[in-house]
């Protein structure tokens, strides 16, 4: 159907897990085009598809664009998570930054070889709970609001309850010592957008499970 | 002149907190000194620096590099960039523009961070990286901006007016060029291209001796960064 942006991405979380998030979040219907072999990924690249022979894509506005953060930013701007102004845009990026090196760590970890799991779960736990979430926890608590930056909901929210779900799918408890943070995952979840996601049968990809983690191995050499 | 006086003048300038070295502050030095912005830097030396900085909770992920502008300690070299590309009109002119702006520098920043890492690596390792470079360069990336060049004919990549994606990119090109002189050899375009930006007045300046710009990092940069990171 024409005028929905066109995800092209392996069928998983991965890079693309965020984007979907975003999408959702400003409440944007969007299509998939799953990566499945090899082949399918060199035909995008033969096609010319890829500006960096890498995926996420994301056919959107005539446009077919590639790396993660510019797609993110371009979603925020285009349908009002990036906030009102120059300084609101440095703090969401900021606190952005912060969510994405922290997903970073979670989204490897299923690629890691079975030895060091434990340990990067230790890790995991370790950055979590002592770099990311006391920043947000003291963000909330400074200015009392509902949402990370400006009085109102950013993209910056939407990250941030994608980073927790994803920490708490780690360890169940992660969240035990921060309870502005707790009931941010309460409300946030709760906003009707976020809520459909969160269902059963909608575009939420879940944790990577063997099958697909041979599968990206196989299809992108990884 | 003056503490007081000098102080306050000093107060306007950007202050950048990174070792005295490259990593990933250079592409902020070039973007400052792209928009002819002058900054005052400090190095970060010793263990006990970057404790009083974490103590002092001016780093908001305990991480550098952290810019003070416009009343703010900002972090995560993204943000940094983002906000003094849009402050000093270098973020293209729509949302559009900085679509293809944002694509093209996340291409650049991947081609100059198998580069930043490169002095870590074992010499096998190196030889190895090397070659990754100079494909991904010539393969992956150089091609890329050749054709824009040569698509729209203009002198910029994105709007025909200087924007951060230019800078990234001359930054990108002499970063390479210093590992694989003659990798500009098939790209006529991006030939001229760096011709033509490193003779931009502020760019001129910034390459320079005595600018701000950082030499490649040493054995001294690598041994400094361990000490004060406390990395064995």
């Amino acid at each position: 159907m024409p005028g929905k942006p066109k995800l092209h991405y392996a069928n998983g979380r991965g890079k693309m897990e965020s984007i979907r998030w975003l999408l959702a979040a400003a409440g944007v219907e969007f299509e998939e085009q799953f990566i499945e072999t090899k082949e399918d990924l060199e035909k995008l690249r033969s096609d010319g598809l890829l500006l960096f022979q890498q995926v996420p894509m994301v056919e959107i506005d005539g446009m077919k664009m590639v790396q993660t953060r510019a797609i993110l930013s371009y979603l925020a701007a285009k349908y009002n998570l990036y906030g009102k102004d120059l300084k609101e845009r440095a703090l969401i990026d900021m606190y952005v930054e912060g969510t994405t090196d922290l997903m970073g760590i979670i989204m490897y970890l299923p690629f890691q070889p079975p030895e060091a799991k434990e340990k990067n779960l230790a890790l995991i736990t370790d950055k979590a709970t002592t770099r990311y979430f006391p920043v947000y926890e003291k963000v909330l608590k400074d200015h009392g609001q509902d949402y990370l930056v400006g009085n109102h909901f950013t993209w910056a929210d939407v990250h941030l309850l994608e980073a927790i779900l994803m920490a708490e799918e780690c360890k169940s408890d992660i969240l035990s010592k921060f309870p502005l943070l707790q009931a941010f995952k309460g409300r946030i979840s709760n906003i009707p957008t976020i809520k459909k996601f969160l269902q059963p049968g909608s575009q939420r990809k879940p944790p990577p499970d063997e099958k697909y983690i041979a599968q990206v191995k196989q299809t992108f050499n990884v | 002149m003056p503490k007081a006086i000098r102080s306050s003048l000093m107060a306007g300038k950007p202050k950048l907190y990174y070792f005295n070295g490259r990593g990933r502050m250079e592409s902020v030095r070039w973007l400052l000194a792209a928009a002819g912005i002058e900054f005052v830097e400090e190095f970060l030396e010793t263990r006990e620096q970057y404790e009083k900085l974490l103590q002092d909770g001016a780093l908001l992920f305990q991480q550098v590099p952290m810019v003070e502008i416009d009343g703010m300690k900002m972090v995560q070299t993204r943000a940094i960039l983002g906000y003094i590309a849009a402050k000093h009109n270098l973020y293209g002119k729509n949302l559009k523009e900085r679509a293809l702006i944002d694509m093209y520098v996340e291409g650049t920043r991947d081609l100059m961070d198998l580069i930043r890492v490169h002095h870590k690596f074992s010499p096998e390792e190196q030889e190895k990286n090397l070659a990754l470079i100079n494909e991904r360069a010539t393969a992956r990336y150089f091609p890329v901006y050749e054709k824009v060049l040569k698509d729209h004919g203009t002198e910029f990549l994105v709007g025909n007016q200087l924007t951060w994606a230019d800078v990234q990119l001359i930054e990108a090109i002499l970063m390479v060029e210093e590992k694989v002189s003659t990798i500009l050899s098939k790209f006529p375009l991006l030939q001229d291209f760096k011709t033509r930006i490193c003779n931009i007045p502020t760019i001129k300046k910034f390459l320079q001796p005595g600018s701000q710009r950082k030499p490649p990092p040493d054995e001294s940069y690598v041994v400094t960064a361990n000490r004060v990171f406390n990395r064995k």
